[in-house]
């Protein structure tokens, strides 16, 4: 199947599913990154201005630090993430999805050194889209792996309704299908959701839009085996 | 089962589960802490998550419903990150001793590499410098005549303070000299990634350049300012340069000779001892603009003793990259 998901195996023996960033929300925390740096220096230009060459001094220190060291301490103590990737969602574990310690950190930090070659990440960008992870080459070397952040479940539940039994046997891609639209139907609008509930004409016969919906609900209900 | 008695029976767990990773996700406890009451106890926990990740096993082949099995996806995804997370914390004690030994084992243990590194930046730099001395005109071929002025300015026998024009400030030149080399250093390391290419490139211009430099400046009469300046810093800098060549063309080595593994699993074994070596020369690289900012540029002390104290910080620096951590080496 073509997606993004990455399945990694645990030691439990289940595969735990993630979501991997690609090159466009990564460019984005990037670009957030650098505001952010580029409006400290800014501000501390404007202080360490004041204290001629130790301020000098201090300044090139800072945005050494800022610039290599900062991003790599974010992503160990500080959830995975710069606060670009804070912002968009993103978050740097390992391959095997621990979260990422320094070693790794530092490296793919290091990295970027060539990353950002020839120019605007390059071979970050052309790495990226040459293997399935969408990984650039600093990750490629530390073996870490960018993926979105899990919001919360969205928490739709299928809605209440008297069981109905299918006319006909489903099998269980079909039923996963049932139970599927029933719990997004909420997140629809509800001429969508009666447009789809008229698809399965096996089950819905010839009934209308809203009937057909309430009648896949009723379905759905029986399927999770409520009465 | 049917998933609604199966979310009714287990329901609660999940719902336990959850209040303590929030709990904990929140506040990281220091080992040992005990857990408020009523919240499930610490040593519950493994078992309850292996649990979660029995159920979301039995989900997905059920087929029970997407919300469901993402529920308890992002649930043992959670307890995943909290259990194998959390490793102890490498204190001071660690870095410090990696400095004292580990550091120095790491660079004997890659000697080859570092030997070949080293071989790739001394040897045109001294080659130069001694060639220069039978035929000065050689450096025009290498540098530009306005960088070669700029340069016998710094170093002109006439200034108060040496490499630097007076106005400079010692803290000034320290952030420079870490923005500068430091990152010389990171460059030379990771375009060690193409092949190597990139450290060899890094270390032989740098190696051309300061031989280059050094040289000229000898030969036109500005030794004795010039290397009462660089004496001092010449052993921890260069050195780390060649170091940093060596843990990019340990990056490049995995990916031309990865052995019995693929190209990228050999790349994050070797990324390892790499960063390591990267580590210890950064260390050395703050060392080295440490010593280059507030002792190389001054002119209270005899040329003699200058040259004494950089004879003394080589000695130094080769005998702990030799001798030390053989000690403990167990």
């Amino acid at each position: 199947m073509l997606d993004t998901a990455r399945r990694i195996a645990t030691p439990e023996g289940i595969e735990l599913a993630l979501r991997l960033a690609g090159p466009v929300p990564r460019a984005g925390a990037w670009a957030l990154d650098l505001l952010l740096r580029l409006a400290i220096l800014a501000v501390l230009a404007m202080i360490l201005g004041l204290l001629g060459g130790f301020g000098l001094g201090l300044f090139l220190l800072c945005g050494f630090f800022l610039e290599w060291l900062f991003p790599a301490w974010c992503e160990v103590n500080w959830g995975g993430a710069t606060p670009g990737k804070k912002a968009l969602g993103l978050v740097v574990l390992h391959d095997d999805g621990t979260p990422v310690r320094w070693p790794a950190a530092l490296a793919r930090n290091l990295l970027r050194a060539i990353d950002f070659l020839p120019a605007f990440y390059g071979f970050g960008l052309a790495a990226m889209l040459a293997n399935r992870d969408f990984k650039r080459l600093g990750d490629l070397a530390a073996g870490t792996i960018v993926v979105y952040r899990e919001g919360k479940p969205r928490g739709f539940q299928i809605p209440h309704a008297p069981a109905l039994a299918p006319p006909v046997a489903l099998t269980l891609a079909e039923q996963r299908a049932i139970l599927d639209f029933a719990e997004r139907a909420q997140g629809l609008t509800p001429e969508r959701a009666e447009e789809l509930a008229m698809i399965p004409r096996a089950l819905t016969g010839r009934l209308d839009g809203p009937v057909a919906a309430e009648r896949l609900v009723r379905i759905a209900n029986y399927l999770v085996g409520r009465k | 089962m049917r998933q609604a008695v199966f979310e009714a029976r287990y329901g609660a767990d999940w719902e336990r589960f959850d209040t303590w990773l929030d709990r904990d996700e929140k506040v990281p406890r220091r080992s040992g802490a005990a857990a408020p009451a009523g919240a499930l106890p610490d040593i519950e926990i493994p078992p309850a998550y292996r649990r979660v990740c029995q159920h979301l096993a039995l989900a997905r082949d059920r087929q029970y419903s997407p919300e469901l099995v993402d529920r308890l996806n992002q649930l043992a995804l959670r307890g995943h990150h909290l259990l194998y997370g959390a490793r102890p914390r490498r204190g001071l004690a660690r870095g410090l001793e990696f400095l004292l030994a580990g550091f120095p084992r790491l660079v004997r243990e890659e000697g080859a590499l570092v030997a070949a590194a080293a071989a790739l930046f001394f040897g045109p730099l001294v080659t130069l410098i001694v060639t220069l001395q039978w035929h000065p005109d050689f450096v025009y071929y290498l540098l530009e005549p306005e960088s070669l002025a700029k340069f016998q300015e710094m170093y002109s026998p006439a200034n108060k303070r040496l490499g630097m024009r007076d106005a400079d400030d010692n803290v000034a030149m320290f952030g420079f000299y870490i923005w500068n080399n430091v990152k010389i250093g990171f460059q030379t390391f990771a375009t060690g990634l193409a092949f190597g290419l990139g450290s060899i490139f890094y270390l032989a211009f740098n190696g051309i350049t300061i031989g280059a430099v050094a040289g000229h400046l000898t030969q036109a009469g500005y030794g004795t300012p010039f290397w009462s300046f660089v004496a001092g810093h010449s052993a921890l800098e260069l050195v780390a340069i060649a170091i940093s060549g060596a843990a990019g063309l340990k990056l490049g080595g995995a990916l031309i000779a990865p052995g019995l593994r693929s190209r990228k699993a050999a790349l994050v074994a070797a990324a390892r001892p790499a960063v390591r070596l990267m580590y210890g020369a950064a260390a050395m690289f703050f060392a080295a603009a440490f010593v280059e900012a507030f002792w190389s540029p001054l002119t209270l002390f005899p040329p003699t003793t200058k040259y004494a104290v950089g004879a003394i910080l080589w000695a130094v620096v080769l005998g702990y990259l030799v001798l030390g951590g053989r000690a403990r080496a167990a």
